[in-house]
């Protein structure tokens, strides 16, 4: 169970939860330079719209066949309230103090946490979310779940289709032109307040498939599953490189195989015996990124902010 | 005629400082029209004012017979009003040719854009070099012939190009100055501000001399290059 190749695998899907996640709080903040502290809940409700589509649906349907619904639901949630957050809260304090902005993140997070816990039904305690037939598939030495393979393929289809998106569209060139120089996209005839709005969505989307993922890989959500998964994932993002898309996937990697065999590996150590498993598993991850700012401040693939005249 | 662009009073305040305090001009189809003056005279406030970028306090703008109080930057563009600005800003995390493909944003002919950016390395072989590099590793002159590149792509009816020669060693600064003299051969209408005032007023049609937020003194740029004043402050002639 805990072989290396396992953790390794462990950390992979872990990772690529992290990752998901993380691109929303990189993209956001390499293009209009906000921590959207309400990322997490964004994470979250996506998975408690696609659960809310599943409840709806007549029992009879195959997981499968709804699968396809669950996401959309989700998506369209997340995307919501992303876009929304963006349109009515962010916008408005864009020449605000930095200050304020995060505020009304913090608040709205709170908020979208207790609007789920109070209305959405029986949400106070966890709330049981479908699962994958099929599995545990034996690949090599390592035990794979369905969740898992779901996870794994949706983060890659993701992020490549990003990395294509951003590099050779014209519309992902109009986001770097953005991220780089604002004011200069507007004369390039580039509707900036589209841009950010866009920016916003995708990074709503890949929440959604996450909060979707979650929920396959561990059959329940809950209101405030989006503290901590945005807490990690927000670190992945600068551990990455804050406002570097490939970093968010890298960071979200390197986080979650360092969790995964700091929880295996840690209490092997002699007279670290205490300090393994999976309590201290968080820690071992945040003192990871110390080191790495210590040594990297701009994050493993972030760039030193220095522009030619 | 009308004239392509008229400026008519206009005001630019930041805050409680009026930048420009009510100036007046225009530019005809086909002309070079300068703007000189030194630092802090008004004059890139001008231009981002134009652009979009600022919004005025008083006054009014027509170009091409369109009003433009409260249109957006990047609608401002659409209507065929490009402006390379001060300190060139190109994007320094992109290459040169995204760069110019980023000048096309608005232009949906791929066979046009790509006629106009092999244009560009006709006008500025070091940048068909470069293609591939990032804009952030270019020189100051290399960067400025790219922001100049850049600004064409949309196929502008009128061209603003502020202190192009800012920066610049004087070999650059010939260059880019030969360029606009060619650029205004081949008939692009251009708004010209600079502090280099000598290079400016040889290749204008009409100039005019900002001081301090207002126009002190207009003319054409030959009468101007002769004018005792002038000569004095802006030249260096003692």
């Amino acid at each position: 169970m805990h072989t290396l190749p396992q953790q390794l695998a462990n950390g992979l899907f872990l990772g690529s939860m992290y990752g998901l996640i993380a691109i929303g709080y990189t993209m956001v903040y390499g293009i209009v330079q906000l921590i959207n502290f309400a990322h997490g809940e964004i994470y979250m409700t996506g998975a408690f719209g696609a659960l809310a589509i599943y409840t709806n649906l007549p029992s009879s349907l195959s997981i499968w066949a709804a699968l396809p619904l669950m996401l959309i639901g989700g998506a369209l949630v997340s995307v919501v309230i992303a876009v929304g957050a963006e349109r009515l809260a962010y916008r408005p304090l864009r020449n605000a103090p930095r200050l304020a902005p995060l505020i009304t993140a913090i608040g709205l997070s709170l908020a979208l946490q207790q609007a789920v816990f109070n209305w959405y039904p029986d949400a106070k305690s966890g709330k049981r979310f479908p699962q994958l037939p099929g599995g545990p598939f034996h690949i090599g030495s390592v035990d794979v779940q369905s969740g898992d393979l779901f996870l794994l393929g949706a983060a890659v289809i993701c992020m490549l289709a990003l990395g294509i998106f951003v590099r050779s569209s014209r519309t992902g060139r109009a986001m770097q032109a953005t991220a780089q120089d604002p004011d200069t996209a507007k004369l390039m005839g580039v509707d900036t307040n589209r841009i950010i709005i866009i920016a916003f969505a995708i990074g709503g989307f890949f929440a959604a498939v996450a909060g979707l993922a979650s929920g396959l890989k561990y059959g329940q959500i809950q209101y405030n599953m989006g503290f901590q998964a945005g807490l990690k994932a927000f670190t992945a993002a600068v551990l990455g490189g804050i406002g570097n898309i490939y970093g968010a996937m890298l960071g979200g990697l390197v986080l979650g195989i360092a969790e995964a065999c700091a929880t295996a590996y840690i209490a092997n150590v002699p007279g670290m015996e205490q300090f393994g498993g999976g309590a201290w598993a968080q820690v071992w991850a945040f003192v990871l990124l110390i080191v790495v700012l210590l040594v990297r401040p701009q994050g493993l693939l972030g760039e030193r902010v220095a522009d030619r005249a | 005629m009308t004239a392509l662009l008229e400026v008519e009073d206009l005001r630019v305040a930041y805050g409680k400082i009026e930048a420009v305090k009510g100036i007046s001009f225009s530019v005809d189809a086909g002309q070079v029209v300068t703007l000189i003056g030194t630092n802090g005279a008004g004059k890139t406030t001008t231009l981002r004012t134009l652009s979009g970028l600022l919004k005025p306090v008083g006054g009014r703008v027509r170009f091409d017979g369109k009003v433009l109080t409260r249109v957006p930057p990047h609608k401002i563009v659409a209507l065929g009003l490009a402006h390379s600005p001060e300190g060139r800003h190109i994007f320094p995390r992109l290459t040169i040719e995204e760069n110019l493909k980023l000048g096309a944003y608005l232009r949906k002919d791929t066979a046009g854009i790509t006629k106009d950016i092999n244009r560009a390395y006709d006008l500025f072989p070091i940048l068909g070099e470069r293609r591939k590099q990032a804009a952030g590793t270019l020189s100051g002159g290399e960067q400025q012939m790219l922001a100049m590149g850049r600004a064409l792509m949309s196929q502008p009816k009128l061209l603003m190009l502020d202190e192009p020669s800012m920066g610049l060693s004087p070999i650059m600064m010939q260059k880019i100055m030969a360029t606009i003299v060619e650029l205004k051969a081949q008939g692009t209408t251009i708004l010209l501000v600079e502090q280099n005032a000598q290079a400016a007023l040889s290749l204008a049609d009409q100039a005019h001399v900002m001081e301090i937020g207002t126009i002190k003194l207009s003319g054409t740029g030959q009468d101007l290059l002769h004018d005792e004043g002038v000569r004095k402050t802006y030249l260096g002639e003692d």
